[in-house]
């Protein structure tokens, strides 16, 4: 498989993911991300067995509209009563269930592993005849991940304001005749679709990954939205050319490489960071000491 | 009834059984403490972060001794909650995007060393698999004994800590003026709940896991307002499940355990969100209609009153 | 003769900017004390400091003569009260024993004597009624009650509180004030973060004005003044004279 393939898919994966997770990082959803990502499982089965076939738009579909169910339940529950981060421990493990099962009643015979299976991040792959090694991936799946990407674009640039000041103050937001509702589906609703478009080509585990940490990275490194999100994806890039590089070397999984460099990259961020970094935050205190002696 | 119940005469299925449910009662007793710390999806996290853990394990030792995947697992489990805690004392990043980073990245990592595991050629990984993904059916004897122990500790350490680990969770700045290690006690709680993920890792899996630790504490908060009766019942509802679980899929034709008794605490959670007293949705309704029924009595009365005036 | 409260040449930074400089004060026993001063002025990060809830950067905090750390058993505290999550499964009576705890020690039960002490605690407040009440349903000046009642159950000798007053009615004020009256005429000392500067004059023995500087600190009749104030709030403060008496507006 060509790198430079694969180096795209994963930076427009990155770039992708980085652009919705930023929003879920802020909204302290990022948890979500980790929840569809779980339950689109049954979703994926039923559409497998409704279609007969393996065809990756009819699966799209499928995962999507269980993406956007999983979002509803958890609304669901959270304004009854049940505390945000319960609500989404309860809708996801139940779906994620209800998908293992599924699997193993019904597609027994043919050639997918209930040990893949319960993987989970990797149950996607036997779908995907790739091997999880890699992502050995044609141009069909940058197809997907692009136009995912470019949706996202369109979708955040036209509303920017609006989902900016729904993740600063729902409240407030609402008060000026927002439909704060509307916007959280439709962010939901791109996360769910960038997430299955994703994770057809990377698996879940990169997905996730690029769902939130190259955001966090940036929230450790700006005072400005945009600028957050521009730093989002120029670190996911980064990550995903560096973590690609890694893999062939080490000869690992590719997705796994680029989360690990993500994750040095976050962690390099969180020590160092000039406004926020733990050792120079440190380093200004000794200094403040200093002057008041 | 009898024919059916004679399945649970099975040895085999009688280690499931206990394991089940040694697991969903310690799960719901730890899990009512993370569901009031907001730390509901700890589980998740760790169940994730243990990946690397049982690897390296499985890379020093070269053996598929569960013994040491559970020490790796632990090992690994503790290194995530000191992230995690890091991560949300020192940075201004909350602790939902904490859990999802060291979640993440524990995981990428696990699975870089997976790819390695595979590559040496020390065989097949299957045991890890089975290890990590939840093998209910395959517990013995010595499987239980050890979730039995385990079992015991924890659920020791909450009784004799109970008060300390309820002003914690309650008000943390109160406590740290009283003079109470709050720090200390969180990692202690965040341990306790290391402790059941490595042991409900073998039997149900990862992902499903993270579902004991939640569903049954969700479900005990809506029938009191006490928070031992919470724990006690998140713990009864935990072992309900795991029983209901077994027993559905020992009958069943080879479903596995793990889903099934996710399955059954969900429907536990639906129950009591509908059926709760007080806070249930019945309960909501039924006090609502009748408010509004005394509402329009008392306007009749009032009506009634000014026409004879 | 120890001081309930000794500070001396205390600093807190937060990243670069610094919220205390340099304070400095003995604080007299049996005196109610009020800790004035603007917004960002530092005023609960003052108690926290003294508690060791929050790390400093300089200076010397000693409760009767020991550091804090040995004399929890004598120091009440009543945070802001925002910090509570109202959904926990916890009634009144349950919050006030938990200011027991700290006399209980590790492990070690709440048993019978604590429940009657904290009765007693809610009665002085005037919640005995409320003993079973899961604290989400009650009102503001209930639950501020409830935590003023915990902090009585601490049976202290030196009492810090934050902002005590702030979102309660008229009724839960008297009350609050009437209470910490009874502690001055049973010996204790309360240091009290307050934002009401009309009320200063009538509620507190001695006040501190600060603003991340000690500005003044002594009885109220001798430093509380215009002038005082105006050094205090810097230009933020419009005095009103009528007569006597002058009216403070923070502009």
């Amino acid at each position: 498989m060509s790198a430079f393939w694969i180096i795209v898919t994963g930076a427009l994966v990155a770039s992708a993911c980085g652009l919705v997770g930023c929003f879920l990082v802020l909204r302290k959803m990022a948890m979500i991300g980790d929840a569809i990502s779980h339950a689109v499982l049954p979703g994926i089965v039923i559409a497998f067995l409704i279609s007969g076939s393996r065809d990756s738009l009819i699966m799209l579909f499928g995962a999507a509209i269980i993406g956007l169910i999983t979002v509803f339940l958890i609304q669901l529950f959270t304004q009854s009563g049940v505390q945000s981060d319960a609500s989404i421990g309860v809708v996801f493990t139940a779906l994620f269930a209800v998908g293992i099962l599924l699997v193993s009643l019904f597609t027994r015979d043919i050639d997918l592993d209930l040990d893949c299976v319960l993987y989970g991040e990797i149950a996607y792959v036997p779908w995907n005849t790739i091997d999880f090694m890699g992502i050995g991936i044609g141009p069909k799946a940058i197809w997907g991940v692009g136009l995912s990407l470019l949706l996202s674009v369109i979708v955040i640039s036209l509303f920017y304001k609006q989902f900016k000041i729904c993740s600063f103050d729902p409240a407030m937001a609402a008060a000026v005749g927002i439909p704060v509702a509307l916007f959280h589906y439709l962010l939901m609703g791109l996360v769910s679709i960038t997430t299955v478009a994703s994770f057809e080509s990377v698996g879940a585990i990169l997905v996730v990954g690029m769902l939130v940490v190259p955001p966090a990275t940036a929230y450790l490194l700006t005072e400005k939205l945009s600028r957050m999100i521009f730093y989002t994806i120029i670190i996911g890039c980064v990550s995903s050319i560096i973590g690609y590089y890694f893999a062939s070397i080490l000869d690992a999984s590719i997705a796994g490489c680029m989360i690990c460099v993500a994750g040095a990259i976050f962690i390099l961020a969180l020590l160092f960071s000039p406004s926020h970094g733990v050792i120079m935050r440190k380093l200004k205190q000794k200094q403040l000491i200093h002057e008041a002696v | 009834m009898l024919d059916e119940l004679k399945i649970f005469l099975d040895p085999n299925t009688q280690w499931i059984l206990f394991g089940s449910m040694l697991l969903g009662l310690c799960s719901g007793v730890i899990g009512s403490f993370a569901y009031l710390r907001k730390q509901s999806l700890m589980g998740d996290a760790l169940s994730h972060a243990a990946l690397p853990g049982v690897c390296i394990a499985f890379m020093l030792t070269g053996s598929k001794s569960v013994f040491f995947f559970l020490i790796g697992a632990s090992i690994a489990g503790i290194i995530a909650t000191f992230g995690i805690g890091f991560i949300t004392r020192h940075t201004r990043i909350k602790q939902d995007s904490a859990l999802a980073i060291v979640l993440t990245v524990f995981f990428g990592l696990g699975i870089v060393l997976l790819t390695e595991i595979q590559h040496s050629g020390t065989g097949n990984q299957s045991g890890l698999d089975k290890f990590l993904f939840g093998q209910a059916a395959a517990l013995v004897l010595s499987d239980v004994l050890i979730m039995a122990v385990a079992s015991i500790v924890l659920i020791s350490v909450c009784i004799l800590f109970f008060k300390e680990f309820k002003i914690t969770s309650f008000d943390p700045g109160f406590a740290s003026g009283m003079g109470f290690p709050v720090a200390f006690l969180e990692q202690m709680i965040m341990l306790l709940i290391v402790m059941a993920v490595v042991i409900g890792i073998q039997a149900v899996g990862v992902v499903l896991m993270s579902s004991l630790l939640v569903t049954p504490a969700v479900s005990a908060r809506y029938w009191t307002e006490k928070l031992s009766v919470m724990v006690f019942l998140s713990g009864i509802f935990g072992a309900l499940s795991g029983m209901a679980g077994t027993y559905i899929s020992a009958s069943g034709n080879n479903l596995p355990t793990g889903p099934i008794i996710v399955l059954a605490a969900t429907v536990f959670f639906i129950l009591s969100i509908i059926f709760a007293p007080r806070r249930g949705l019945l309960s909501k309704l039924l006090i609502h209609l009748l408010a509004k029924r005394s509402v329009k009595t008392s306007k009749v009365k009032i009506k009634g009153k000014e026409r004879t005036v | 003769m120890n001081s309930p409260l000794n500070i001396n040449d205390l600093s807190v930074a937060y990243q670069k900017k610094p919220v205390l400089r340099n304070i400095t004060f003995d604080v007299p026993e049996g005196k109610l004390i009020g800790i004035v001063g603007p917004n960002g002025a530092g005023k609960s990060t003052l108690i926290k400091a003294a508690l060791g809830l929050i790390p400093r950067l300089t200076g010397s905090v000693e409760i009767y003569g020991r550091p804090y750390r040995l004399q929890r058993k004598i120091i009440g505290y009543v945070p802001q009260r925002e910090s509570v999550d109202w959904d926990f499964p916890t009634n009144a009576l349950d919050v006030v024993m938990m200011g027991r705890y700290g006399h209980l020690g590790w492990i070690k039960r709440p048993g019978r004597a604590e429940k009657n002490f904290a009765m007693e605690c809610l009665d002085k407040v005037g919640m005995a009624d409320f003993a079973a009440r899961q604290i989400s349903q009650l009102s503001g000046g209930q639950q501020q009650r409830i935590f003023l009642a915990r902090a009585l159950a601490q049976d202290a000798k030196l009492y810090f509180m934050d902002e005590p007053f702030v979102g309660v009615d008229a009724a839960t004020e008297k009350a609050i004030i009437t209470l910490l009256n009874e502690l001055k005429a049973e010996g204790k000392t309360v240091l009290v973060v307050h934002h009401d500067l009309a009320t200063v004059k009538d509620y507190f023995d001695w006040v501190l004005l600060l603003n991340i500087e000690l500005k003044a600190f002594g009885p109220t009749n001798i430093v509380f003044t215009p002038e005082k104030l105006q050094e205090t709030y810097g230009g933020k403060l419009a005095m009103l004279e009528n007569d006597n008496q002058s009216s403070l507006i923070i502009t």
